[in-house]
């Protein structure tokens, strides 16, 4: 996270100052070992953890305990991942992080499109892991996004969302409109990941949805405009058949 | 034979039969002269006796006719329940031959031999179900009267005056291990008939008066004893060969039967027979195919053709001979094959006829040599021979619109001769007659060119020979003009239609070796066995005429339709057992055959080198008109050569699976040999290192703890590596990792695939050539992105840390290209291929290890592309792998946004 983004008071995303009670993190998970590893890494960085072996168990617990955050392994013994969050969904914006293994892009998908917020592939280290969870806890607190910030700064990239414009160091960019609706849809949560139907939805409408072709010529363009070497990216990243992502602080 | 020394052959076959007849089951038939003198008491007092020995004897059928001391005999016997079945409104109880196969006694007792079965039994005859038992291993006794046996038909005719329908083949007889004869004498027979003792079965009425006189039964009792006295006679001889007493060594010969022309019919093939068993000698039976006037009608030949094999039925061998003359041919096959007597029929052609053309008698005796010639009286009875073949009545049509030309063709030629008969002689005017009679000949056959002919010398003398428009002739010399004339006339129209019919032979052979021919080359150029059927059923009804299926077995011996039209099989597949029959037994079954002639189709089984390997079925058209012999021979001949390719296709099949087998079984121990030491090698590091770190004593230095923890992550991505590398060639191999197509951007793909190498890349100087313009490419992102994740990623790993890598894109001539270049060792000569091999490593020297499945990958994925990648060494050292994508049709169109700049518009605020 750059200074420039820095988080509203009282933010958990920061070591949570001792006042405050520690924000809960609900591990959702069957496997022993890697609950054991969750349990560490979360409550290293002050989280306190609570766990639930099975679907039914981690919608009891979510009901329960209220937790801030939700750690969810797609695999689970019961219920499908996939099902939790929709059920969880009916009546809880808390946010969730969806754990799952390589080459299930579509699941990703959909876990993202039935209301996860953003998912970690297995293996993962520690650090992966953190990031998600911060930029997923951050987007839970600016959830009414008219009060946010209006201008975002990820490295070397600004928007300035009042005065429309946008700045890769000193260098001024200019956009057109499409493009400039793009970069504002990734540049609302950096870090986020966005489906492409997430993105097309919001930039083109809801038409759009299938025309994934537009998403990557546009972001061509961008990249073009942004990067200074669109093949190697710092900014504007590709989650290879799931969507982008704007580098996160 | 002429000469002595045993045919070693002859040896073998008696060997053979020795062993066959102690495997095989035993037949014993109780023979007797007549009904009534106690067959069946016979049989079930010995019946009884070898169940007191511990036989399993059981009664399929005991006809005891009331008799009450025979039906005793039946107590403490087991017998079968016949089955009942319906005809014509009647229910008649028949031997229920499937539930004897399926008691499986060892001795079953079957009554009345020659009985013929009722319509809807499996077999027309109860012989046929006796040698079914037979072949089942079942022992069977059963009962006999002479009058049916096969070769004294004629002489018992001839005794009673009664002709008997049911017939059993001699080769049953022969086939008896035993031949017990039940005798009475005539008149104890007539005094049981007088008590009432005797019931007479297919006899009625006056017939069986005439049939039970004292002189028949004496003559039938003869004939009994006879038969059996010949056996004996048999067994003596054939103990004296087998035991290789010489000087007795059967001089019998071969008998070659010229079945000429017109046909002698049975009666020739029946002295025959008699003949060669009296001598103990083989016998041949030949027909000399004429090109000539007497060439065939399709009747004759199909009559013919039904007369040899029922010739090879009796145990003759067959052949066709074609020559002009047949006494020149039966006398060259006589020679050829060393038979030193030839049985041909007595002449029934007219003596004029004889005078004019020679007879076949006198030619063969002329030239006969030392070779005897046998005429067998007996006239031409090809009625009764229809009657017993069952051969259809095809009568020959004299076509009688031939003659109406013919007589056209005469008028024409006077025609000719009035409008010229002004400038030529009349014996110029004879020439213009025989061009006519000629052409008749050539086109339209004997008879129309003899009518032609006739009416010629008629028409000639009536209009240009003085006097005129009269049948008188006033200058004599003339006569000789028309005998001459007749005479050409005849001998011209016989000469062409003999060319013709020649012609029209050899046309026949010719589609009939040309059918073969198409069917094997067709058979050929097929490799699956489902083809192979699939064209045979095309041929064969081409062929044959009609329809035809193929069956094949499932594997549990039961056919089932393979190729054809169901339908044929009959409503409810009823043909199937027929089927079944004919695949279990390897002979052909249903129409026109003695088995289930009741069959809608005709079937032959596809007889390959060891068994059946199927069944082909043929329904003919019209339906029910069973095929002729040479049909029949034509279906075998097509079913051997389809039964061979079909071998031919199971044996590919087979060999093809056993490969796989073997590849997969390769694959299988390497995989394991590679993936047990890829995957123990980064174990054992991590778990030496964690054990380390864990260890009690002595605390580490932090610089030791800090690598040995570098090492366990190392470890631990390097095995990911390897899990997924595994994950992924399982899924491309297996099918479920689909490749879903579309437009993408080259850029983004590449740089997805850099963004997830940078922690390998570790500063390495790498360079992106792509086409300007970012165009969209038609690819699987997720699998092409692998692709250049393992191709640079391979780089990465086995080149120096500090060689440059690059990576060029471009996109043209319907396809993507991309290459991945770097400046390493570059790969061993010859090994360009081999890299993409599963489990290929070009090993050297401290390499660093893996399992080498990730070229593989990327060749599994560029496949399912339908694209191609290979690799080579470059030029000023290092190695380049190249992928080709094919690009089909146009990126979509986007619809173009107008060039605006970014502020302004205040309705494009952010959400």
């Amino acid at each position: 996270m750059s200074d420039a983004d820095s988080p509203e008071p009282g933010s958990p995303a920061e070591p949570p100052a001792p006042a405050t009670p520690a924000p809960l993190a609900l591990i959702v998970e069957d496997e022993r070992a890697m609950v054991r590893f969750l349990r560490a890494a979360l409550s290293s960085h002050g989280f306190r953890v609570a766990e639930a072996a099975t679907g039914e168990e981690a919608l009891r617990q979510a009901a329960t305990r209220a937790p801030d955050v939700v750690v969810l392994d797609l695999g689970l013994p019961d219920l499908d991942g996939l099902e939790v969050t929709r059920r969880l969904r009916e009546w809880s914006q808390v946010p969730i992080v969806v754990v799952s293994a390589r080459g299930r892009e579509s699941d990703k998908i959909r876990a993202l499109d039935a209301g996860a917020d953003d998912y970690v592939t297995k293996p993962f280290g520690v650090g992966e892991l953190m990031a998600r969870v911060r930029v997923a806890l951050r987007h839970a607190a600016g959830a009414a996004p008219e009060a946010g910030e209006t201008a975002i700064a990820v490295g070397e990239l600004r928007v300035d969302r009042l005065r429309r414009q946008v700045f890769v160091g000193e260098r001024e960019v200019r956009l057109t409109p499409i493009e400039y609706r793009l970069l504002v849809a990734l540049s609302q949560f950096p870090g986020r990941v966005l489906t492409h139907e997430q993105l097309l939805r919001q930039v083109w409408g809801p038409g759009y949805t299938h025309q994934h072709h537009y998403l990557r010529v546009y972001m061509a363009q961008l990249r073009h405009k942004i990067e200074s070497e669109p093949s190697r990216p710092r900014y504007l990243l590709t989650e290879p058949g799931v969507g982008y992502r704007l580098r996160g602080a | 034979m002429s000469d002595q020394r045993p045919d070693p052959d002859e040896l073998l076959r008696r060997v053979q039969e020795q062993e066959e007849r102690e495997r095989r089951a035993k037949l014993k038939i109780f023979f007797g002269a007549s009904a009534g003198v106690g067959k069946t008491y016979a049989m079930l007092v010995e019946a009884h006796e070898r169940r007191r020995a511990g036989v399993d004897v059981v009664v399929g059928v005991a006809e005891t006719h009331g008799r009450t001391e025979t039906g005793a005999l039946l107590e403490g016997l087991e017998v079968l329940t016949p089955r009942a079945i319906e005809y014509r409104g009647a229910t008649l109880r028949e031997f229920d031959l499937d539930a004897a196969l399926a008691r499986r006694p060892g001795l079953l007792l079957l009554d009345e031999l020659a009985h013929t079965n009722a319509p809807g039994s499996r077999h027309a005859k109860r012989w046929l179900d006796a040698e079914e038992l037979l072949d089942a291993g079942i022992d069977v006794y059963t009962t006999l009267n002479v009058q049916h046996v096969e070769r004294l038909y004629d002489v018992v005719a001839q005794i009673t005056g009664v002709a008997v329908r049911e017939i059993v083949p001699d080769s049953i007889l022969e086939r008896a291990d035993e031949i017990e004869l039940v005798d009475l004498p005539p008149d104890d027979l007539l005094q049981r008939l007088r008590e009432g003792k005797v019931y007479m079965p297919e006899l009625a009425g006056r017939a069986m008066e005439n049939f039970f006189r004292k002189g028949n039964l004496i003559a039938l009792r003869e004939l009994a004893l006879r038969v059996t006295a010949e056996r004996v006679d048999q067994q003596m001889e054939s103990y004296r060969r087998d035991h290789a007493i010489r000087d007795t060594w059967a001089v019998g010969g071969r008998i070659l039967v010229g079945l000429g022309e017109p046909v002698a019919g049975l009666r020739l093939i029946r002295a025959a027979r008699r003949m060669a068993e009296r001598l103990q000698a083989e016998w041949l039976v030949v027909h000399v195919e004429t090109p000539g006037e007497f060439g065939p009608s399709d009747a004759t030949r199909d009559h013919i053709v039904d007369l040899m094999g029922y010739a090879e039925e009796l145990g003759a061998e067959t052949a066709m001979l074609s020559g002009p003359r047949v006494a020149d041919q039966l006398l060259a096959y006589a020679r050829e094959r060393n038979a030193s007597r030839i049985l041909v029929g007595k002449p029934t052609r007219p003596r004029w006829l004889s005078a004019i053309r020679g007879s076949l008698v006198d030619t063969l005796v002329r030239g006969s040599g030392d070779i005897d010639v046998h005429i067998v009286s007996g006239e031409a009875d090809e009625e009764e021979d229809r009657r017993t073949l069952a051969t259809r009545a095809d009568v020959p049509s004299l076509r009688a619109s031939n003659y109406a030309w013919s007589a056209a063709a005469v008028a024409a030629a006077n025609v000719l001769a009035w409008l010229v008969h002004a400038y030529v002689t009349p014996a110029n005017l004879v020439m213009i007659y025989l061009l006519g009679v000629m052409a008749v000949a050539a086109r339209l056959g004997r008879g129309p060119a003899i009518l032609a002919s006739v009416l010629s010398v008629a028409t000639f003398d009536f209009f240009f020979v003085p006097p005129y428009l009269a049948f008188r002739v006033s200058d004599t010399q003339y006569i000789l003009t028309f005998a001459v004339m007749l005479a050409v006339a005849l001998v011209i129209s016989t000469m062409a239609s003999r060319l013709r019919q020649q012609a029209e032979a050899a046309r026949q052979r010719e589609r009939r070796a040309a059918a073969l021919y198409r069917l094997s080359r067709e058979l050929s150029g097929l490799r699956g066995v489902q083809e192979l059927l699939e064209a045979a059923v095309r041929r064969v009804a081409d062929h044959v005429g009609g329809r035809a299926v193929a069956l094949m077995p499932d594997g549990s011996g039961k056919v089932a339709l393979a190729a054809g039209d169901g339908s044929l099989l009959g409503a409810g597949g009823h043909d199937l057992g027929v089927a079944q029959w004919c695949f279990d037994h390897g002979q052909a079954a249903g129409l026109g055959t003695p088995t289930l002639p009741a069959a809608a189709a005709l079937f032959v089984p596809l007889r390959g080198s060891r068994a059946a390997v199927g069944v082909l079925g043929v329904v003919p058209t019209p339906s029910r008109r069973a095929l002729t012999r040479d049909q029949l021979r034509l279906v075998e001949a097509f079913g051997d050569q389809v039964a061979l390719s079909v071998e031919r296709a199971q044996l590919a099949e087979q060999a093809e699976r056993a490969h796989v087998l073997i590849e997969s079984e390769r694959m299988r121990s390497t995989l394991l040999s590679s993936v047990s030491h890829d995957l123990r090698t980064p174990l054992s590091v991590s778990t030496g290192a964690a054990s380390s770190l864990l260890a009690g004593g002595a605390p580490l230095p932090a610089a030791t703890r800090e690598e040995l923890i570098e090492t366990i992550a190392e470890e631990a991505q390097r095995l990911n590596r390897l899990v997924g590398n595994l994950l992924d060639m399982t899924r491309l191999e297996s099918g479920a990792m689909p490749v879903k197509k579309d437009w993408h951007s080259l850029e983004e793909v590449v740089g997805a695939a850099l963004a997830r190498l940078e922690p390998r890349l570790q500063g390495r100087e790498l360079s992106v050539r792509l086409p300007p313009g970012t165009p969209l490419v038609q690819v699987d992102d997720v699998l092409v992105e692998q692709v250049i994740f393992n191709l640079v990623e391979n780089a990465v790993k086995y080149t120096p840390p500090a060689s440059p890598i690059q990576i060029t894109a471009t996109v043209g001539d319907g396809a993507l290209r991309i290459e991945v270049a770097d400046r390493g060792p570059g790969l061993p000569a010859g090994e360009e291929e081999n890299v993409f091999e599963k489990f290929v490593r070009v090993r050297r020297e401290g390499d660093p290890s893996g399992v080498g499945l990730g070229l593989s990958i990327c060749r599994s994925i560029v496949a399912a592309h339908g694209g191609r990648i290979h690799a080579a060494n470059r030029e000023g050292g290092g190695a380049v792998f190249v992928l080709t994508l094919p690009q089909e049709g146009e990126p979509p169109a986007i619809a173009p946004e107008d060039e605006a700049p970014t502020l302004p518009d205040p309705r494009e605020a952010p959400r």
